[in-house]
């Protein structure tokens, strides 16, 4: 038998249950007061997130970014020597911080993973309150992160990453990438290796089985051939092979005479080796010497191969020896060299330099934007054209978020002095030479597109 | 209750309960004091211990009843992920034809490798299984590019087909919803100093894992779940009184293996991003942690195994030097960079030491896990209010 108790107090609580009830799916609309995501207006601090691998096969190029990181967030609050602030052409940077607000940093662990790279970076969105991401060593990373930005209404700034679909078919508008890519690469290379080794050669490409892997195979295929060399044959190699030899003796065999490595890390440090150990650069093919070609070189990965680098090319988004070498068209490259050697004992490789100056991009964009809001500082960003970050003239295109400026062709020291110096400059790639058009077919073609830029919130 | 024995219910009841309070439980520290680095009430990590608590039950399923020690089960988180992340980009943003999906492709995958792998028992099952997860991981890395993306993974485009739902308005994104329910959008509590964040997606997932619990339970407690630990405690009696143990840890590992493809397909709505790592061996391999960690066998164990390797992984390693100099600044400076010398190996990228030191400690002082430990502790107050109660009556033997 049940009872109703029916009172002026049941039916009030009863009510405010109900009440409460009613009111609850309309808070999963509500929205904070802000125009856009993480908006550090009401604070003195400003957060940006540094999400680099910290462990994992890119540990060394990751620890490399988070020095830059740590030397650009002292020059932007005012500390240290300023280092490429005095070079930059854009002059809104005071040295009191961002828009006169104390910057601050997080950081994170990528992992090299692309999960664990956007748990941090959703950890520093969500958590820390992070107004710009930016780092990633590999293009996995990047696109995984940047598309996460773009969800998000965060700036993404990329690190070291060099396949063309961060900025070709994965580009997003809140996203933009310095750092060159596998199609430039190519496209610098092949004149320089023409000029070096003749027209008539036939090339044989050993390649790591993966997306970075095939962009940067056809890209050197399609720019050497196009100057008139022949390739003999491609074989994929898996990513985690860390023995080629059973890949080097079909080379042996063939009757190719320049061998493309389009490894990068730890593959290309033992493919290199190997291909070395085997004797193939003393071998004379067709009457003609054997060489070896690495599309994308790295410092770290040269001091990896050790003397196997001598005499062989390869392309660098930046040398830390380009102003000394070349002169005042790389104006901020002796600046960020003392200043980062002050600071750490070493110069910097081209990772840590890709990393500052995204910062000071960030920083400086939102300085003539005015505003943290990313939709503000995508507009500022877009088209513009700077100088003194240790490039040359450099245009940041509207169209896909690509930096567009000169590639640096270099070739391993024969007679390195220290373990700083193990390349030397050959020759650099004039911008004009490696731009393309925005919708051309390894960028995604017409279907590629920016989307809208989104503040979030 | 629903089938449940009364402490079971219970059981059932304060998960729930926690999940519901998760967002006050894990933001104990206002906003602006120097212990908010360990707060761990943001969303994305809130859907992140429910989502790995769901995989370690459905990997306990099949490793705590049948003995079985799967050393691929990332395989079919893989999968689920890939078939629900599919399905939202070719039929709607809607989560649940995901989720569904993903479920039903992992446990079909699930079959043919168990079917395979199941011939074998001990090391050379685990063996197997590790084989065909890295099998799948270096096929979706390079060989299946085009199915999955390859390094870069898949995400939804802006020119996806989505042939149930509207075409986007210019200037819209593709989002993950239920039925309109955006799962990125929260609502701020800001109590005091305090915040509270409470997440669309993080409360779907929460709902998805009590009733995974749920259905855990009731194998748990029913003659199949019987059948299963008999499994474990002696396969060849079982075979000698003439039962088939096969079809039984088939149905375990199809479970498992089912279990797995919905934390894939909730990985994708709550994060519609699916990359190879996801199948990687060491993703694997932290499954098992998690479920060594909580406790194997128990019915919580995983879950909180779960929650703790998600805490250091996200928390831990976020804790760098200038942190450190923060927290300790108020100390003589020899002795300040003295302590944080001390600190540092076990912060920030040294978080694996720490979680290695910490599951040797559990294996080691705790075998059961985790619940092993609470049990100790509760039977620690237990004993002494059973001493109390003795000096005043005299047993009888």
């Amino acid at each position: 038998m049940s009872k109703s108790n029916f009172t002026r107090r049941s039916l009030l609580k009863t009510s405010a249950v109900a009440g409460v009830g009613l009111a609850a799916p309309t808070i999963f609309t509500a929205s904070s007061a802000s125009a856009f995501a993480n908006d550090p207006t009401d604070s003195s601090t400003v957060t940006l997130g540094f999400n680099v691998p910290q462990s994992g096969p890119y540990a060394d190029e990751g620890a490399d970014e988070l020095r830059a990181y740590q030397l650009a967030v002292e020059h932007l609050n005012g500390g240290g020597d300023g280092g490429m602030m005095q070079t930059f052409s854009s002059k809104a940077l005071q040295g009191n911080g961002i828009m006169g607000k104390k910057v601050e940093f997080v950081t994170g662990d990528t992992q090299t993973k692309s999960d664990a790279a956007r748990a941090s970076a959703k950890s520093m969105i969500e958590k820390d309150g992070a107004v710009m991401i930016t780092g990633g060593s590999s293009s996995g990373v990047a696109v995984a992160v940047q598309a996460l930005c773009q969800e998000a209404g965060i700036i993404f700034m990329a690190g070291l990453t060099h396949a063309n679909d961060t900025t070709g078919k994965d580009r997003k508008a809140n996203g933009f990438r310095h750092f060159f890519n596998s199609w430039q690469s190519g496209a610098a290379l092949a004149p320089v290796l023409t000029k070096a080794y003749g027209t008539d050669r036939k090339a044989y490409h050993l390649t790591a089985d993966y997306n970075w892997g095939y962009t940067t195979e056809e890209a050197v295929r399609n720019s050497t051939e196009a100057l008139g060399w022949e390739t003999v044959n491609a074989v994929k190699t898996p990513l985690t092979q860390t023995d080629f030899s059973a890949y080097i003796t079909p080379v042996l065999q063939s009757d190719a005479d320049v061998l493309v490595l389009n490894h990068y890390g730890n593959n290309m440090v033992n493919s290199l080796t190997n291909a070395v150990q085997f004797g193939l650069r003393d071998k004379m093919v067709n009457d003609k010497k054997f060489e070896i070609v690495v599309p994308l070189y790295s410092e770290l990965m040269a001091r990896g191969a050790g003397k196997n680098v001598a005499g062989i090319f390869g392309s660098q988004n930046w040398d830390w020896k380009l102003q000394k070498q070349l002169g005042d068209r790389f104006v901020g490259t002796d600046a960020f060299v003392q200043s980062f050697g002050e600071k750490y004992g070493f110069p910097p490789s081209q990772a840590a330099h890709t990393c500052y100056v995204q910062t000071l991009l960030y920083a400086d964009a939102v300085e003539r934007a005015g505003s943290f809001a990313p939709c503000a500082i995508v507009e500022a960003l877009e088209g513009f054209e700077f100088d003194g970050l240790g490039n040359g003239p450099t245009l940041y295109r509207a169209e896909d978020h690509q930096c567009f400026k000169d590639v640096v062709v270099v070739r391993g020291k024969e007679n390195p002095e220290n373990e700083f110096d193990l390349v030397e400059i050959v020759e650099v790639t004039p911008a004009e030479q490696v731009t393309y058009a925005p919708d051309s077919p390894e960028f995604g073609g017409t279907a590629a597109t920016l989307g809208q830029c989104n503040d979030g919130a | 209750m629903l089938g449940m024995t009364r402490k079971d219910a219970m059981m059932l009841a304060i998960v729930a309960i926690v999940a519901l309070l998760a967002p006050f439980i894990l933001n104990p520290f206002p906003v602006d004091s120097g212990f908010a680095q360990f707060n761990a009430g943001y969303p994305d990590l809130m859907q992140r211990f429910a989502i790995f608590g769901i995989f370690a039950i459905g990997f306990n399923i099949l490793f705590g009843l049948t003995g079985y020690l799967s050393f691929g089960h990332a395989a079919f988180l893989g999968v689920g992920s890939y078939a629900a992340i599919w399905m939202m980009k070719l039929l709607t943003t809607n989560i649940l034809p995901g989720m569904v999906m993903g479920i039903i492709v992992a446990g079909l995958f699930a079959l043919v490798v168990g079917f395979i792998s199941l011939r074998r028992s001990g090391i050379y099952f685990a063996i197997l299984t590790l084989a065909f997860a890295q099998m799948s991981y270096a096929l979706a890395y390079s060989v299946l590019t085009p199915i999955t993306g390859g390094e870069t993974g898949l995400q939804l485009k802006l020119n996806d087909a989505r042939v149930l739902d509207a075409p986007l308005a210019p200037g819209e994104r593709a989002d993950a919803n239920l039925f309109g329910i955006d799962m990125t959008s929260s609502y701020d509590l800001i109590v005091g100093g305090w915040q509270f964040t409470f997440n669309a997606g993080y409360y779907i997932a929460a709902v998805v894992l009590v009733l995974a619990f749920y259905l855990s339970i009731r194998i748990f407690r029913s003659p199949f779940g019987m059948m299963l630990r008999a499994i474990k405690s002696n396969n060849t009696r079982m075979t000698y009184t003439g039962l088939n143990a096969r079809p039984y840890a088939l149905a375990a590992f199809v479970i498992s293996g089912m279990y797995a493809g919905l934390a894939g397909g909730l990985m994708v709505a709550m994060d519609t991003q699916v990359g190879p790592e996801r199948m990687f061996w060491t993703a694997s391999g932290e499954v098992v942690l998690m479920t060594i960690l909580g406790g194997a066998g128990t019915l919580i164990g995983p879950v909180l195994g779960a929650g703790l390797i998600k805490y250091m992984e996200n928390i831990i390693s976020k804790i760098n030097s200038s942190i450190l100099h923060e927290w300790f600044y108020w100390m003589p400076d020899g002795l300040e960079d003295f302590v944080i010398t001390l600190i540092y190996p076990f912060v920030g990228k040294g978080w694996h030491l720490t979680l290695g030191i910490v599951f040797m400690l559990v294996v080691i002082f705790l075998p059961g896990g985790l619940v092993e430990g609470g049990q100790r502790i509760k039977r620690l107050f237990e004993s002494k209010k059973a001493r109390k109660t003795s000096d005043q009556t005299t047993p009888a033997e």
